[in-house]
C-alpha cells in the first residue's frame, strides 16, 4: 500500500549514475530487443491498418 | 508566460503527431514507415492524421499475439520516455490531455479539482492498466483473435480522434457503426462533459499510460525541484496545483503531470523543473533570512 501511496522505491541512483540514465539505457536495450524479434512489424502491421475496435465497430 | 509556452507546446505537438491532412479529407489514415514508431501521449494510431503508433494500442497488440510474449518494443518507448519525461509527457505532449485542459476553460459549472472519494478513485486507473490493457487483452477473445480490451472498451482517444473522424468521411464505416459504438460514444461524452467541471478526469482517475509514467516519475530526468529550507509552507502552490497536490507531494507524487501552475505561484520560488532534481537557478535568500536581515552559512544550514 505505501508503494502505491508515494512510488517511493530506493530509485534515485543505483550506483555512480542517476536512475534515469539506467532507465533510459534500459528502454534503448528493449527498443534492440524488440526490434531483435520482430516487433516492430506486428505494430507497423496493427498501426496502419484501421483498428475496428478503437473505434467502436469490430 | 510559461502557461502559453505549455499550451503551445501542446497545440504544436498535437498538430504535428497528426498532421496528415489527406486522411481527414478523405477518411483514410497514414500507412507509412513513421508508424513503427510510437508517440509518447495517448494518440490513437486509427486517427485518419496519425503519424505514429499509439503506445497502448501497440502493447495490446503485441499482448493480442498467439502465445506470449514479453512486449519488449513498447517496454522501450515507456522506459525511455519515462525515464526521461515521466508525467510531463500528460501535461505537455498528450493530446487527449490538451483537449481535457481546453474543455476546463470553459466557464459553465463550478470548477472542482477532484472528484468525490477522489483517494479510492485515483487507482481506477491502476485497475484499468490490469484489467483491460494487461489481464483483458491476454486472455480475451472473440472467436479466434484475442481482443484489445482497452482500445474496444474504454479509450476515449479512439472515439474522439479515430471513429468520428472516420465515420464523418467514410460511409462505408457510418453503416457499420452499432452497439460498441455508441457505448464509445456515451463514454466519450460522459469524460468530456466531466472535463469541464473537473480537472482531467481521464488523466486522474482512468487513463493506463498515466499509471506507467507516474511509476517513473519519481527519478525521471524532468523533475519539479522543491527547496525545503526556502519554503515558508503558505499553502500558494497547493493552492495553484490543477491536482490539488500539497507543496511535498508535487516532487515525488505519480500524479503530477508537470505543469509548472506550482512553479509560477510559488512567491518564494522555492520551486523548480529542473533536470534530475539539480537547480539551475540561483538560490533565494531563504525566508529566515529574510525574516532577521541575517544570512544564513550554509554550515550552519546543515545542522
Amino acid at each position: 500500500m505505501h508503494f502505491w501511496k508515494t512510488c517511493k522505491l530506493p530509485l534515485k541512483r543505483f550506483g555512480k549514475l542517476p536512475a534515469w540514465l539506467w532507465g533510459t539505457v534500459l528502454g534503448l536495450f528493449f527498443l534492440v530487443l524488440g526490434s531483435f524479434y520482430g516487433q516492430f512489424d506486428v505494430l507497423w502491421r496493427k498501426a496502419v491498418m484501421i483498428c475496428m475496435e478503437c473505434i467502436g465497430i469490430g | 508566460m510559461m502557461k502559453k509556452l505549455r499550451r503551445m507546446v501542446q497545440i504544436a505537438f498535437t498538430i504535428a503527431t497528426n498532421g496528415y491532412a489527406y486522411g481527414f479529407l478523405h477518411g483514410k489514415i497514414y500507412q507509412g514507415s513513421l508508424k513503427y514508431a510510437c508517440v509518447p501521449g495517448l494518440n490513437c494510431y486509427s486517427c485518419p492524421g496519425a503519424i505514429g503508433s499509439c503506445p497502448l494500442g501497440a502493447l495490446q497488440a503485441l499482448f493480442n499475439q498467439q502465445g506470449f510474449q514479453v512486449p519488449f518494443a513498447v517496454l522501450g518507448v515507456f522506459f525511455l520516455f519515462g525515464s526521461l519525461l515521466g508525467r510531463f509527457v500528460c501535461g505537455w505532449l498528450c493530446p487527449f490531455g490538451l483537449v481535457q485542459d481546453l474543455l476546463y476553460k470553459i466557464p459553465l459549472f463550478s470548477k472542482r479539482k477532484r472528484l468525490p472519494f477522489h483517494q479510492q478513485l485515483k487507482f481506477g486507473k491502476y485497475i484499468s492498466l490490469a484489467l483491460f490493457v494487461g489481464l483483458g487483452s491476454m486472455f480475451l477473445w472473440k472467436g479466434f483473435a484475442k481482443v484489445p480490451a482497452f482500445c474496444k472498451y474504454l479509450c476515449p482517444s479512439g472515439t474522439l480522434l479515430g471513429a468520428v473522424p472516420l465515420l464523418a468521411a467514410n460511409p462505408l464505416l457510418r453503416s457499420q457503426a452499432g452497439g460498441l459504438f455508441f457505448w464509445k460514444l456515451s463514454l466519450l461524452f460522459t469524460i468530456l462533459i466531466l472535463s469541464v467541471k473537473v480537472y482531467r478526469p481521464f488523466c486522474q482517475y482512468l487513463c493506463p499510460l498515466g499509471a506507467i509514467y507516474g511509476w517513473f516519475n519519481r527519478f525521471s530526468l524532468v523533475q519539479v525541484h522543491w527547496e525545503e529550507e526556502s519554503c515558508i509552507m503558505c499553502r500558494t502552490c497547493e493552492k495553484a496545483c490543477p491536482l490539488a497536490l500539497s507543496v511535498k507531494e508535487i516532487s515525488t507524487s505519480p500524479e503530477c503531470i508537470r505543469c509548472k501552475k506550482c512553479i509560477e505561484a510559488c512567491p518564494e520560488k522555492c520551486l523548480h523543473l529542473t533536470l534530475s532534481g539539480k537547480s539551475s537557478a540561483s538560490k533565494p535568500q531563504t525566508s529566515f533570512a529574510k525574516c532577521t536581515g541575517q544570512e544564513i552559512k550554509s554550515g550552519d544550514k546543515e545542522r
